[in-house]
């Protein structure tokens, strides 16, 4: 039996919908907002923007991270821009335009009247960054500066240096520590959420574990929010920071909040390759980089270990220029990154076990000389120095494709609310405006929209209606839950077997990238989902946690993290198998055109596909809200 | 702030007093003559000693309560330390300082109160009826004891001052990151200079090239 | 490579800690130096020793969690940079590495190499912000801000929030820190009308934090992964004196 799910995208033209659902939604009194209590576990753009204004709104927030303060989430580490149509190039940049590209960057599996939104507010997200202080690159003329970012052919992104996450971010904590300081927003850092209460089926509160001294805490609230962030260290080599998991979404997953595509995984095409077998992450160099480098490969094989000044010219293969000659170097990431692996399989690729590419400057250095490369990337190049010893403005870069961003994530409405009432979800973690694939730059954007302009004014929609129902902490719900959560800890710490945690997520990490990464087939899932219960059995059997409950353990964190990545693997094959087309970055081999492009079945696919948890051991019971395409034409993505 | 500033006022001091020595090497009338002019100014004397005084101990008073504060915010040493940039005299203010001070303590003894030396009192008064202070500084440097004391002092003033001289401009906010190490540089010739200039009287004494104006 | 590891370890703040000998072996060049902990920890999990904790989590040194002191140098030998971004072939094979948690008096240990540094987000409370609700910005062209201005704001806004510079701080003083978020907000027009009292409350909490004062040894600007340069400790006090000064005639 499969559900249909109701988005309640509100009704009207695409460009008035979010205008006039705003003039329609209830409202809470200024003096009645301290009486609400709202939970955000989350601190990165989405969750820190969202805690911040909803406490200048003047809610009592509780924010909660597990970093050691709430400016180290990891959308610290974004380094290439946001977008926005502001049209400040005067190249024909709209709203229309943005909301235009990201649907069909997305490859026509998001909403359109969610991405329309998100286009809409992303102007004011501008401003309202500008206002805090974020400094981002200016002109000579003292006003704000654009660069060119994949998939599209305007210059919208804002950023500032190669570190534009950090200085948003910055921007988002400074209002958040402004709100601490007034009282209206309490922090909890190093605290873990890892349960979800739901009381008569709404989401009431959270159960949380103190990491620094083990305490386990319950907190009622009027609302939950949910801003966790991505699941891409499910592959254990990304680049994402180490700490960033699934399991927030996946417990509230498994009390009954979908789960929605959640084998739409973004592989990022400029990463610095893996050099050793003790890596913990890769590197990501920022895609700007495409901007005024060159993607290329030696033609013949044989020429794989010559320096680069022994290739001339005509011997090398600029791919992505010779493939898609009107975006060139800046096609989609999906798209680059795909090549990229199919020159490598060919047995082309560059660097040690021939899995890279060259990313060249020196025609860029050419043309514009050495100082102006060293003003636009000059931080990445002394990063890539760092870790590599090599130096890019003489060799070429060596990139290869690395998993860096997770579209998929908890289902919600338009209103961003999740199936459960009062369970919201922002930022990366929910399925997001990003279909199959998300475009460079936007990632930030929805982060900020969702939670400065979006959920500020929908959250007070369910509010209005939910004055006087916070349940206590000691009902019978909480009790329950966070009977849960102990005994979970004490069976971590009981196994007592042979085997580190790390050691589980590094083997469940290649198996995903090897059958449930770039590129999937059918046979390969099958024996996924065969080789991931074993894997999980095996954990629960054999894996060794040492040390305390009552004290900073770290080990314990990353296993509770590990086992909730080693269920949710499961859940993201079993969408992969369902999704038998090729979409985005999901590319099912069995869907291609002759020319090797993601192969769309709009027939059958163009849908969400949301997963409901039906208990252990059991398959999970697929839900779809169909997508209806009003005002984009549906056709076969071309960035030829 | 209140460190630099009396910090100032005792780099002023010492450049000032510098100017006055080093008139040794010109005679013993233009040195007793400038001892003479100070003791003239009479209360004002006492204005600009009991200002120093006050500098003095302000300057100190700061610092100490400061280091007992930096001390407080560092409970546990690393065992194992390398610095990059911070240089000896940045790191040991207070112990150059608490050497010049003990140093100054003597040399106010010495040559203003004059109660380390009982010769002093039987130095007869100058042609011009000035103290000799030309003939007690001569006979003074001609004790290596003294000298050696005196050259150490002076070389942990410059020590200090080699950091202190610079560093009042960032205290104040006077400096940018331009002006910074330019600045860094200027303040250790200064205080080389400093140490070259107190130094070459007793240097020169020694070696016999200054010789006392009256024999005891 | 082989290495031998004189690392810090603690159970918790109020027990006393000591140094402890271990030996690694086989780390390639390119391991990094955090990534050389991780082989130690497997290694003493199979042993049956409790992991070493140390704290990380970019590990591309951004985020600023990384905080060792390795030879006596806040972030290692590999200076600009993060802990997170030193790599093996810095060191001699066979070397003896001492590593210690930042010994802060501000930064209490929390267990082994993982310190609170808490202190650093109060500061920022105390002012280190621009209050811009949100809704209620103008356009953001409406406000030009000449380049020279907007980049240097950029490099005092590069702030990691480590700590190093007052670990490396024969002082233990804060300064780099602070100075960084002050001069940030204070280059841009955005920032001028909370200039006085950002100032004035953010050296308040700094203070009563319990760092150290500032002597000018320039120790913090040499360690910082970010390279904030120690001038904005010049701008800081150039701020703080204006703020004083404008309180009191303002009285
Ligand atoms: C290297 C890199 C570069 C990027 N560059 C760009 C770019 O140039 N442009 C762009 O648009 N996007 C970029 N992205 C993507 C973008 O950074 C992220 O998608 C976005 O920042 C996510 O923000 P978030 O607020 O949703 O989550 P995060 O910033 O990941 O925040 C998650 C928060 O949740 C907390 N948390 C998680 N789990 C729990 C739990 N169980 N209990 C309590 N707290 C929890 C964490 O402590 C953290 O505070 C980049 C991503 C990476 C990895
Ligand atoms: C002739 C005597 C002295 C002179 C000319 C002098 C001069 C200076 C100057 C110019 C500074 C730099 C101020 C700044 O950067 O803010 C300084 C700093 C300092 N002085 Fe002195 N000083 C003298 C004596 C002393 C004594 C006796 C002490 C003993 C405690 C002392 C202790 C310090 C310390 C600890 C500092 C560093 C504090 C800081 O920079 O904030 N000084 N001194
Ligand atoms: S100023 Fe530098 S050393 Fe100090 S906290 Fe910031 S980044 Fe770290
Ligand atoms: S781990 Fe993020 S800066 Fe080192």
């Amino acid at each position: 039996m499969i559900g249909t799910l109701d988005a309640k995208i509100p009704p009207g033209p695409l460009a008035q919908k979010w205008r006039s659902h705003r003039d329609h939604m209830r409202l809470v009194n200024p003096n009645n907002r301290r009486k609400f209590d709202v939970i955000v576990v989350g601190s990165g753009l989405a969750g820190g923007s969202a805690a911040a204004t909803l406490g200048e709104l003047g809610y009592r927030v509780k924010c909660f991270c597990f970093q050691d303060s709430p400016r180290r989430a990891h959308s610290i580490a974004a380094q290439g821009g946001i977008n926005a149509a502001k049209n400040y190039q005067n190249d024909g940049d709209s709203v229309y335009r943005l909301f235009h590209d990201t649907i069909k960057g997305g490859d026509f599996r998001s909403r359109e009247a969610n991405v329309y939104r998100l286009a809409e507010i992303s102007n004011i997200i501008i401003d309202q960054c500008v206002a805090q202080g974020v400094p981002f690159a200016r002109e000579y003329s003292g006003l704000l500066a654009n660069r060119s970012f994949g998939g599209s052919q305007v210059s919208r992104t804002f950023y500032a240096r190669g570190q534009t996450g950090q200085q948003l971010l910055l921007g988002c904590y400074q209002a958040l520590c402004r709100q601490i300081a007034a009282g209206t927003v309490e922090m909890f850092p190093q605290t873990e959420m890892l349960d979800l209460v739901i009381v008569d089926g709404q989401a009431k509160g959270i159960i949380t574990r103190s990491l620094r001294s083990g305490k386990i805490d319950r907190h009622a609230a009027d609302a939950v929010v949910l801003a966790t962030g991505g699941y891409g260290n499910v592959f254990y080599l990304s680049t994402n920071a180490r700490g960033c998991n699934v399991t927030a979404t996946y417990r509230a997953y498994k009390r009954g909040a979908l789960f929605a595509n959640p084998a739409f995984t973004q592989i990022h095409p400029t990463c610095i390759p893996v050099s050793g077998d003790y890596q913990s992450k890769l590197t990501l160099m920022s895609e700007s980089l495409r901007n005024d480098g060159r993607v290329w490969v030696p033609k013949r094989k044989e020429d794989r270990d010559k320096p680069r000044g022994e290739i001339p010219e005509a011997d090398r293969d600029y791919y992505l220029e010779r493939k898609y000659p009107s975006y060139g170097n800046l096609a989609p990431r999906d798209i680059s990154s795909r090549a990229a692996k199919e020159v490598c399989d060919e047995g082309r690729g560059v660097g040690p076990g021939g899995r890279g590419v060259y990313l060249d400057f020196a025609d860029a250095i050419k043309r514009l000389g050495e100082d102006v490369i060293r003003e636009r990337y000059g931080n990445l190049f002394e990063v890539y120095e760092k870790i590599t010893g090599e130096n890019a403005y003489k060799v070429p870069m060596r990139i290869y494709p690395a998993v860096h961003y997770t579209m998929g994530g908890l289902w919600v409405d338009y209103d961003l609310m999740s199936n459960l009432p009062g369970l919201f979800v922002i930022g990366e973690a929910n399925f997001s405006d990003h279909g199959a694939n998300r475009l460079g730059a936007s990632a930030l954007m929805q982060g900020l929209a969702d939670g400065y302009f979006v959920l500020p004014n929908t959250l007070p929609n369910y509010l209005a209606s939910q004055m006087g129902k916070r349940p206590p902490p000691d009902s019978a719900e909480f009790g329950e839950a966070e009977g849960c959560v102990c005994a979970r800890i004490e069976k971590l710490l009981s196994v007592n077997g042979t085997r580190s945690v790390d050691s589980f997520h590094r083997e469940l990490g290649l198996l995903l990238w090897d059958k449930c990464g770039m590129s999937r087939n059918e046979k390969g899932l099958r024996e996924a989902l065969q080789k991931i219960p074993e894997l999980r059995e095996q954990f629960w059997r054999d894996v060794r946690v040492l040390g305390s409950d009552q004290d900073y353990n770290q080990a314990l964190e990353r296993a509770g993290r590990v086992a909730d990545f080693l269920e949710f693997a499961e859940l993201m094959c079993i969408d992969a198998l369902e999704r038998d087309e090729s979409a985005g970055g999901h590319f099912r081999e069995e869907h291609q055109t002759p020319d090797g492009e993601a192969l769309r079945d709009d027939e059958r696919h163009a849908a969400v596909y949301a997963w409901e948890f039906q208990g252990d051991g059991q398959d999970p019971k697929l839900h779809r809200e169909p997508l209806q395409f009003e005002t984009v034409h549906l056709a076969q993505r071309s960035y030829k | 702030m209140i460190v630099a500033i009396t910090g100032i006022i005792l780099i002023l001091f010492v450049v000032g007093h510098l100017l006055g020595n080093l008139q040794i090497f010109i005679g013993p009338d233009w040195i007793n003559g400038y001892s003479q002019h100070l003791r003239d100014l009479g209360p004002l004397l006492w204005v600009i000693r009991s200002f120093l005084l006050a500098s003095v101990i302000i300057h100190i008073w700061v610092t100490i309560h400061l280091a007992i504060e930096n001390r407080r915010a560092r409970p546990e040493a690393y065992i194992d330390r390398h610095y990059v940039k911070a240089d000896f005299a940045s790191r040991h203010m207070v112990m150059s300082g608490l050497i010049v001070l003990a140093f100054i303590i003597y040399h106010l003894a010495h040559f203003t109160v004059r109660v380390t030396d009982p010769r002093f009192g039987l130095l007869k008064a100058d042609p011009l009826g000035h103290y000799d202070v030309y003939s007690m500084m001569v006979y003074g440097f001609q004790n290596y004891f003294v000298s050696g004391f005196y050259v150490l002092g002076l070389f942990l003033l410059a020590l200090h001052l080699s950091h202190g001289s610079s560093s009042f401009f960032q205290s104040l906010g006077l400096n940018d990151k331009k002006l910074t190490p330019r600045l860094a540089l200027g303040g250790r010739i200064f205080a080389w200079l400093l140490f070259a200039g107190y130094t070459s009287i007793p240097v020169a004494i020694l070696l016999g090239i200054i010789k006392p104006a009256q024999q005891l | 490579m082989n290495f031998r590891l004189r690392i810090w370890r603690q159970l918790n703040l109020k027990s006393s800690g000591k140094l402890v000998d271990y030996d690694v072996e086989n780390i390639s060049p390119h391991t990094s130096f955090l990534e050389m902990l991780d082989v130690l920890n497997e290694k003493l999990l199979g042993r049956g020793d409790e992991p070493v904790a140390f704290d990380s989590d970019c590990r591309e040194g951004i985020c600023g969690t990384c905080s060792l002191t390795v030879n006596g140098e806040a972030h290692g030998p590999d200076h600009p940079g993060a802990v997170c971004e030193l790599y093996m072939r810095r060191f001699r094979d066979g070397a003896t590495i001492t590593v210690e948690p930042f010994r802060v008096g501000a930064f209490p240990i929390v267990k082994d190499l993982v310190i609170d540094r808490s202190a650093l987000d109060r500061i920022v409370q105390a002012g280190g912000f621009i209050s811009a609700r949100a809704g209620s910005a103008p356009e953001a062209n409406s406000i030009p801000i000449p380049k020279h201005d907007s980049d240097l704001a950029m490099e005092a806004a590069a702030c990691i929030g480590c700590g190093a510079c007052a670990a490396a701080c024969p002082n233990r003083s804060a300064m780099l820190f602070t100075a960084a978020k002050v001069s940030h907000l204070s280059l841009l027009p955005q920032g001028y009308p909370e200039r006085d009292r950002r100032v004035l409350k953010m050296v308040q909490v700094m203070d009563a934090a319990g760092f150290g004062n500032c002597t000018n040894t320039y120790e913090c600007e040499a360690v910082c992964p970010a390279e904030i340069s120690a001038s904005f400790i010049s701008k800081l006090n150039r701020e703080y004196a204006r703020a004083q000064f404008r309180r009191r005639l303002g009285e």
